[in-house]
């Protein structure tokens, strides 16, 4: 039988700690659209999202009311277009038709606008990835992602400059909302293929039909926890984190399970996740700074976020029948008001984010650069944080937005969950010749692993 | 598992004559059977768990919790339903 004291430490969680599920996001392959007429291949991509899609929202928000816990969310991923654009032309008219599913569904957003060319590109990948300014600046629920490297395949610098370059096209084509598309692309180094989070979810080819994953979230619940052990060794924090992220994640297992049974769509994963928000009581960089740091970005910064990151993934890997996804503690800078107390003041650098992208569960997120960033030094970015990845075997990721016409102390608003951001400096020196000679960054020593 | 049909409805607000009584009468009205009942008073804050058995109820689920949120905009106190699952998720392995 349920204690009072429990019911009433569930309450607690959900209203004052913000305890919630950020988000049931169901993958939908479209292997089976595929055709070589663009209008006929855009009409099946909508009808298929739209035939398998229709519930969702109404289950997601069904249950809300019956566990009464917040579904932050809901939203829909698809196999990456490249992968069934090969025989048309242009993939900007399936982007319109991802948006318009995504609008008559009521999903909040659709990812998948994406393209895997960690070991090279095929044509369609490369029409993708140059269409990507186009299909973000005119649709509003569209998101994107392209895979630029992995620990099996090594660092396609090709890629990586085109992609440096569609950034600042995209920055610039959404300038009267200081460059927000941007905002939604995300570059990845060791993709994951269930990733229920946004900008960067989509069905990855070896997923199933059709499959629905939750994420969850709770950095408010587990600095609350912490509260209690104030001083005690980090033995003791470890564990708290540990059990805290146990019930959080128990939470996003019920969630899963029963939006796949209402659905009739098997459960992919529960990622299990610490993802801030910009309101009060809801930031990572809180939690670092409650085990004893004055602010974020500081001296200690990357070992606290390697403990939390670590004892989120334990406590939280017995709760659920099937981990997958990002999993761990994300530091998103415009979307933690903490991380973006830290950089107002100097604490945090993109230096600092850099290093703790080593043990983040992905990377450098949501960081207002100048507007004067060239696409040379957003590709290096990029380089750098895609070879953290390889060579640790981990998934990084860049989404940054340089922002026309802003400069280092300006802000930046994006609105609703993607917050608000203090410009932060970039090196002044060139990084022009080292992404002009393009290639292949050859796989390291530890992918030969058979 | 006959816990599928329980939940748990919580009352928290200022103290007032009758707030047992209403919330009971319209879980009766809904016919849901109360199987426990925890009740404090702290300073005035009014604050009642009741597990509540869900298994032969004549409305819906929603019905139920629309019900309940005019009854605490009326009397002024927060009132909440939710499925068992959820605490015994987070408490019970």
């Amino acid at each position: 039988m349920i204690q009072m004291d429990q019911i009433f430490q569930t309450l607690r969680m959900i209203d004052q700690e913000k305890l919630d599920v950020r988000t049931i996001t169901m993958g939908i392959s479209l292997f089976n659209c595929v055709c070589d007429d663009s209008r006929r291949l855009a009409a099946r991509v909508y009808s298929r999202i739209i035939r398998q899609a229709e519930n969702l929202v109404k289950v997601g928000e069904e249950l809300e009311r019956e566990f009464g816990v917040l579904i932050v969310n809901k939203r829909i991923s698809v196999t990456p277009i490249s992968l069934i654009t090969g025989a048309i032309s242009d993939p900007l008219p399936i982007a319109r038709a991802l948006d318009k599913a995504a609008h008559e569904t009521g999903v909040d957003f659709i990812g998948g606008y994406s393209a895997l060319v960690q070991k090279g590109m095929t044509e369609a990948d490369r029409r993708l990835i140059l269409s990507i300014p186009q299909a973000l600046s005119e649709t509003e629920l569209l998101c994107s992602s392209v895979n630029v490297a992995s620990t099996r395949a090594g660092i396609d610098m090709d890629a990586i400059r085109l992609c440096g370059e569609s950034i600042k096209s995209l920055a610039e084509k959404t300038k009267d909302k200081d460059g927000l598309g941007c905002a939604k692309l995300v570059i990845f180094a060791n993709a994951v293929e269930d990733n229920p989070f946004m900008a960067g979810a989509f069905h990855g080819p070896g997923e199933g039909d059709c499959a629905v994953s939750v994420g969850v979230s709770g950095p408010g619940v587990v600095k609350r926890a912490l509260e209690a052990v104030r001083g005690e060794p980090f033995d003791v924090v470890a564990e708290t984190i540990k059990k805290t992220a146990f019930r959080v994640t128990r939470v996003g297992q019920l969630v899963a399970m029963e939006a796949s049974k209402r659905l009739n769509v098997p459960f992919g994963i529960v990622d299990l996740s610490l993802a801030p928000t910009p309101a009060v009581g809801d930031s990572v960089a809180h939690i670092l700074e409650e085990m004893g740091l004055e602010k974020c970005g500081t001296h200690g910064s990357t070992a606290a976020l390697a403990l939390l990151n670590d004892a989120v993934k334990k406590g939280g890997v017995m709760a659920t029948s099937r981990v997958g996804g990002l999993s761990g503690a994300f530091i998103p800078l415009s979307e933690d008001i903490g991380m973006i107390e830290a950089a107002a003041c100097g604490a945090l650098t993109l230096d600092k984010l850099e290093a703790m992208t080593c043990v983040c569960s992905v990377g450098l997120d949501m960081i207002a650069l100048p507007g004067d960033t060239s696409a040379a030094t957003i590709s290096a970015i990029i380089a750098d944080e895609a070879s953290i990845g390889v060579i640790n075997n981990k998934t990084t990721a860049v989404r940054v937005i340089p922002a026309p016409g802003k400069k280092v102390g300006d802000y930046v608003e994006f609105g609703g969950l993607l917050g608000h951001a203090p410009i932060i400096p970039v090196h002044p020196f060139s990084s022009e010749a080292f992404i002009a000679r393009g290639g292949h960054i050859p796989a390291p020593l530890h992918s030969l692993r058979n | 598992m006959s816990v599928i049909s329980k939940a748990v409805v919580t009352v928290i607000g200022f103290d007032r004559k009758g707030i047992i009584a209403r919330v009971s009468n319209v879980l009766y009205e809904a016919g849901i059977n109360i199987l426990e009942i925890s009740q404090t008073i702290v300073d005035g804050f009014f604050n009642m768990v009741m597990i509540v058995d869900l298994s032969e109820p004549t409305c819906s689920f929603d019905e139920l919790q629309d019900d309940l949120n005019r009854l605490g905009a009326e009397v002024g106190v927060q009132i909440r339903i939710q499925k068992n699952e959820i605490f015994e998720a987070m408490h019970q392995i």
